[in-house]
């Protein structure tokens, strides 16, 4: 009993940090149609800024938790755009109405090239880091097996829920998300209406770097350990996460975020941690299989 | 009546003034700098367990300078070539150039690589580097089937290499199976993996079938290294027996018939390397015939047709998930002969040859050289194993200039560096003479 509530709390936690980054997959994806191949990638970049940040916070001797926090989220946010709409102008908009395949392919060569640039100008290692935010509560004691409820966690899902609410509003009820939403089903006619395109897709492009920030940042504090390596598998992951919710859908990127975080959290530790991924994988197949567009999502009908 | 007046048509690339591209070129750089602070100017030093911020400002301004310059040379060659190319283009009739000079240079390709051997014979590393190029090549050749005429992006591509290489490792080292009789059996295998995976995933959208094929190729590098009773987990599968030449072993032994014995010659090792490239070159050639042959029939035509437009082939009542299945089966196939081969040639494998970085080379490999196209599978091979042999220095830089290439390609050409994207076979009369010469000419 005590561990399965230690595992629920765990992959609800691990499956916010998906749902985060799903977000991010979901809103690109809904914009111009294309898996954003280097949106894990981003994350990776926030977190290893996220680390540069905390530990010149500690060199200058800033303590205090909530503003370290937030400086670190706010520096990270920044260059993460940056960096989010970089790779808009430089990998995508030139492919715009190019072929399925082209933007893709760009789009893996994106992902390997800022692997490779971290790993190169940030080192190969693991960079640790002291935890930012230590403790938590001690739930119940039962068969001498705590459970744990670490701030962290309480944090990370907090905060994953107010970006849900404050992303579902800016979506469905701001001007930018009728530019969005209109850009998402014909880019034609919008343009025709005098909305700026380009501009909705780069500012789509940047709101997703900004969420995969504050991924990165969570993910930073709570494991206290990041390299250039962890996007890759995040990546695929929380794409997993966004395609079982249904791609386009952001309630559906958290809820399948959720379920991807539970799944790997209990596979791997009541069947086996080896094959954790194996779970997610697998999920991803049938889920393509059988129902395609996701839990929450529309069906999508081609266009000729 | 008037006549109405010539339509005149301006140019549209006109060069645009100094002022603008300086204006252009420093936001690249402000770009640059803001890029830059976080990676470049700063980063993370473990220094004894407690990581420290340290700084390299003046990389980050050489970096910055370099991005300016870059840009600035940059676009002014770019509206120069714009600018010749809008010449150009009213100038060229509308035939399609045909470039007989590749067919010219494939075969002289083709014969530098039969003498390659005797030309090098006491060169065992040029030999050597020659036979992973044409693994490579090979790759190449069946990733382009998938990818280049069915259209199909495949991710996990290195799975079915996997599965290549380990059915003749098992099949060898438990079962004592030799490597010619293990090429069909690990071929059948691998198609019918192919089949396997793309079954219930071929219906799908390309991207999706993108993430899904990625998918699979993790499982199976997951399982080989976790099953450790079937594959030998990360330690991989180790003293493989090399292929023998027709039953005639490679070794210096004295007690049994060996190559050297056989033929009355000097025992020596490089026999073994120049015949493992013989038989990658028979291996990758049979592959090309093969591949080109089947462009021609109707199976191949009705790939690039679905690569084209599948909801027009959907339309005719062509069977799309049958057409892309068979493009899977057979590319995989040919990925698993491959794998044997590479097996076969290091007598050692471990899931460590089997990662997405691997797959992703070859998916370079096939992007570089234009999608469908078999000769630039050649050059992008020889081009990607080449690089990183010149220098060691080079070699870490290796997968960086891989990503920013594949960028770069897909927006300057998205049909690579030999684009071949017309269909093989086309309706419509076919080109009378003359204009097909005027474009071979230009």
């Amino acid at each position: 009993m005590g561990q399965l509530i230690q595992q629920l709390i765990n992959g609800l936690t691990l499956g916010a940090v998906y749902g985060l980054i799903a977000l991010g997959y979901t809103m690109v994806y809904g914009i111009i149609g294309m898996i954003n191949f280097a949106h894990g990638d981003i994350y990776m970049v926030s977190a290893i800024i996220a680390v540069t940040v905390l530990t010149l916070l500690g060199s200058l001797g800033i303590a205090a938790i909530p503003l370290s926090l937030l400086i670190t989220l706010a520096v990270a946010i920044f260059f993460t755009a940056v960096y989010g709409w970089a790779v808009e102008r430089v990998a995508y908009r030139p492919l715009r109405g190019s072929t399925r395949l082209a933007p893709l392919i760009s789009a893996i060569g994106m992902s390997i090239f800022l692997q490779n640039m971290v790993q190169l100008t940030q080192g190969a290692r693991v960079k640790p880091i002291a935890a930012l935010l230590p403790g938590g509560f001690e739930l119940f004691t039962q068969n001498g097996f705590t459970v744990h409820l670490a701030y962290t966690q309480i944090l990370i899902v907090i905060t994953t829920v107010l970006l849900l609410c404050v992303f579902s509003y800016l979506i469905t009820r701001t001007s930018f998300g009728r530019q969005q939403r209109a850009c998402e089903q014909d880019r034609t006619m919008t343009s025709l209406l005098g909305i700026n395109v380009d501009r909705t897709i780069s500012l789509t492009f940047v709101l997703g770097a900004a969420l995969a920030a504050v991924a990165g940042v969570m993910v930073t504090v709570y494991y206290g350990v990041v390299d250039f390596s962890i996007g890759f598998v995040a990546g695929i992951k929380a794409f997993t996460a966004a395609v079982l919710g249904g791609v386009g859908s952001l309630p559906g990127a958290v809820l399948g975020g959720l379920i991807i975080g539970l799944i790997e959290s209990f596979w791997g530790a009541y069947l086996s941690p080896a094959y954790s991924d194996l779970g997610t994988f697998g999920i991803l197949i049938l889920v393509l299989m059988f129902r395609p567009s996701g839990l929450l999502g529309r069906p999508e009908v081609e266009k000729v | 009546m008037t006549t109405p007046a010539p339509i005149q048509f301006t140019p549209t690339h006109q060069m645009p003034a100094m002022l603008a591209r300086a204006k252009d070129a420093v936001g690249v750089a402000l770009v640059s700098l803001l890029l830059g602070i976080p990676m470049i100017g700063l980063h993370t030093v473990d220094q004894g367990g407690v990581l420290a911020v340290m700084t390299r400002w003046p990389w980050l301004l050489a970096f910055v300078v370099a991005m300016f310059v870059g840009r600035f040379v940059m676009q002014f060659a770019l509206d120069h070539v714009k600018l010749n190319k809008a010449k150009r283009e009213r100038k060229r009739p509308e035939v399609a150039a045909r470039r007989p000079w590749l067919t010219w240079l494939g075969r002289a390709l083709l014969g530098f690589a039969v003498v390659l051997p005797i030309a090098f014979s006491g060169n065992r590393y040029v030999v050597d580097t020659a036979t992973t190029v044409l693994i490579y090549v090979m790759l190449g050749w069946g990733l382009n089937v998938v990818v280049g005429l069915a259209g199909l992006l495949d991710l996990g591509y290195v799975a079915f290499y996997a599965v290549g290489a380990y059915t003749y490792g098992l099949l060898s080292t438990h079962f004592g199976w030799g490597f010619w009789e293990t090429l069909p059996v690990a071929g059948a295998l691998t198609a019918s993996f192919g089949i396997l995976l793309g079954w219930p995933t071929l219906r799908l959208r390309g991207d999706y079938l993108a993430i899904v094929t990625l998918g699979f190729g993790e499982i199976i590098r997951l399982i080989l290294v976790n099953w450790t009773d079937f594959s030998g987990g990360p330690n991989g599968v180790t003293s493989i027996p090399r292929p023998t030449f027709f039953g005639l072993p490679f070794s210096p032994s004295t007690d049994e018939t060996t190559f050297s014995s056989f033929f009355h010659l000097d025992y020596s090792a490089d026999h073994r390397v120049i015949f493992l490239y013989y038989v990658i070159l028979a291996l990758a050639l049979l592959t090309n015939l093969f591949v080109s042959r089947l462009r021609k029939l109707p199976v191949g035509i009705a790939w690039e047709a679905v690569r084209e437009d599948e909801v027009a082939c959907k339309a005719l009542g062509m069977n799309v998930t049958n057409i892309k299945l068979s493009a899977f089966a057979i590319g995989a196939m040919l990925g698993g002969f491959a794998g044997v081969f590479f097996a076969a040639r290091q007598g050692f494998i471990s899931p460590e040859s089997f990662v997405f970085s691997e797959s992703a080379t070859i998916l370079a490999i096939v992007v570089l050289g234009g999608m469908g196209s078999q000769l630039g599978v050649v050059f992008a091979s020889v081009l990607l194993v080449l690089l990183p042999e010149l220098g060691r220095d080079f070699s870490e830089y290796r997968m960086l200039l891989f990503g920013a290439a594949m960028i770069l390609i897909m927006v300057w050409r998205p049909g690579g560096l030999i684009a071949h994207r017309e269909p093989t076979v086309k309706l419509g009369r076919a080109p009378s003479p003359v204009p097909a010469n005027q474009g071979a000419q230009a």
